[in-house]
């Protein structure tokens, strides 16, 4: 793989694309899977589904209408969830499968041949262009720059909201930021891991971090680097048996992750019985 | 003497339901009010119309003459730990320094100095900063509770608001947090809500009683009579060192 690298500019893109995926996927996860957002961030990455088909239609970028359609999708569940009423996530579960179904049916008004949309719902981190890369590097940089941007005001609105908002933070902004840069996260990670898999690569590295270490910018960190770790394996695995990408890290990831699961609590019962023997 | 606290038929609902209904109440500058009442008695709802975090229906608030949420750093508020996700990735250090986040939004944001000064002097002065390294997960529910006090405190409030802040803490926390309350009483106004009579310490000079509806105006007014009424049957309000001067001894039934 290390000699295709030199020689492919495919291969570049690739690398390039999974180390963007990876920090995002790392700063994002953590922040997901501790405000629990992990069934929305799902609903935000199927609606996106419609904006990849409403692209072939009108024939402009897909990943473009992907971006169009999450951002919507954030500010749409947002705004319903913050003015009560409803369940959030009957809103998650409706605006996932509204979402999937205009794709399909954008795709199916399309004259000719239906395009090959299997990358964007598994990824093909392979098949990532120059202008996928620009996108990508794009919102990368934006995400990871609000989050460090305002870093304390996000660890007291993730920590107590209801203390954040009475001190006068503004954490109805904060709420749909958040929403957004989820959107952003999604559309970076599609092009890698897929619309469907999206969720593994948000929830694997994060889970494993919280279980090496107990601060918010160092779980962040070390989810970053298990999400390279996972990207570019996965890239190497699916380079040498020519199988989808996507699949390849998703499977890695969480395979780690049980891995890493069962070793924690093989530990723990160990120090019990040490400690109960003694 | 200044009023801390000014309700005037307060009602507040949420969609058709009354949460609260014809609420006055007057807090004085340097009282220690506590407030009871059974769950759903909307013990919660009252704290959030004075934090400014719910909308009121009818009534007025006003915290120091200003509507709430008007007045942030007046008013100091510890929320209920029970209701905490205490796995938060935090240190006890973070947690109190989050208490000076300026308002609104500053990019870049930094604890200055002196910022860093005034939560390790509040930690100090709850009793925990040996532990302001420590994760949150690995403190005691009492030590939390005490951090909740301390942060609640680096805004330097005029008035402090407590919501259940000795449940699920054991008896020795219990009297701890109280002498300590008693302690920051000499500095601010406290009021705290709770449903259980027992946590109601001998320090907590005044009481009110929350049931759907209070009219409290500064005088002690529980006796037999009203717990009946709050919560629906006779409470024994003997046990355990709940103040004699406050209750009378309830009469046994005829």
């Amino acid at each position: 793989m290390i000699r295709a690298l030199f020689d492919y500019q495919f291969m570049q893109n690739a690398l390039i694309a999974s180390i963007l995926a990876s920090i995002v996927c790392g700063v994002i996860g953590v922040i997901v899977v501790e405000k629990k957002l992990v069934m929305m961030s799902g609903g935000i990455a199927h609606t996106a589904y419609g904006g990849v088909g409403l692209g072939y239609l009108l024939g402009f970028e897909p990943i473009i209408g992907a971006f169009l359609f999450s951002v919507s999708a954030a500010l749409g569940i947002g705004v319903i969830k913050r003015r009560g009423g409803v369940q959030s996530d009957v809103i998650i579960g409706l605006f996932w499968s509204v979402g999937m179904a205009l794709g399909i049916v954008f795709i199916a008004l399309m004259p000719g041949y239906p395009p090959d949309i299997s990358s964007y719902l598994f990824g093909n981190i392979l098949s990532v262009t120059k202008a996928d890369i620009y996108l990508m590097l794009i919102l990368s940089f934006l995400v990871v720059f609000i989050v460090i941007a305002l870093f304390h005001a996000w660890k007291a609105y993730l920590f107590d909201e209801e203390f954040a908002s009475i001190i006068g933070i503004k954490t109805a902004f904060l709420e749909y930021l958040l929403l957004i840069l989820v959107a952003m996260t999604v559309v970076v990670l599609i092009r890698v891991a897929g619309i469907i898999l999206v969720l593994a690569l948000l929830t694997a590295p994060s889970a494993m971090a919280s279980l090496f270490s107990k601060r918010l910018k160092s779980r962040m960190i070390v989810a970053v680097i298990f999400g390279m770790l996972f990207c570019i394996s996965g890239l190497w695995i699916s380079y040498n048996l020519n199988i989808a990408s996507g699949a390849c890290i998703v499977i890695l990831s969480v395979l780690c992750y049980f891995i890493t699961y069962i070793i924690c609590v093989v530990r723990i019962i160990m120090k019990r019985k040490s400690i109960v023997t003694k | 003497m200044e009023t801390a606290i000014h309700i005037n038929n307060l009602a507040v609902y949420y969609g058709g339901t009354a949460a609260i209904t014809n609420v006055c109440l007057d807090v004085i500058q340097g009282e220690f009010l506590g407030i009871i009442g059974p769950n759903g008695g909307g013990k919660s709802t009252l704290l959030k119309a004075i934090l400014g975090l719910i909308p009121i229906t009818t009534g007025s608030v006003q915290i120091y003459g200003h509507l709430p949420g008007k007045n942030r750093s007046a008013v100091g508020y510890v929320p209920q730990f029970a209701t905490m996700d205490r796995r938060f990735p935090i240190s006890a250090m973070e947690v109190v320094l989050t208490g000076r986040l300026k308002q609104g939004l500053s990019l870049f944001a930094k604890y200055s100095h002196e910022d860093n000064e005034i939560a390790y002097e509040q930690l100090r002065r709850v009793g925990i900063e040996h532990l302001a390294k420590r994760q949150i997960s690995e403190l005691s529910g009492g030590e939390f509770q005490r951090l909740l006090i301390a942060r609640a405190l680096t805004v330097h409030p005029k008035l402090l608001l407590l919501d259940e802040p000795t449940a699920s803490v054991d008896v020795n926390s219990r009297e701890q947090i109280f002498s300590m309350l008693k302690e920051l009483n000499k500095e601010m106004t406290i009021v705290l809500v709770t449903h259980d009579l027992l946590a109601i310490s001998s320090e907590v000079k005044k009481l009110a009683c929350l049931n759907k509806k209070l009219v409290y105006h500064g005088e002690p007014q529980l006796n037999e009579h009203i717990v009946k009424e709050l919560y629906g049957c006779p409470v024994d309000l003997l046990a355990h060192g709940v103040p004699h001067r406050v209750l009378k001894e309830h009469e046994e039934d005829a």
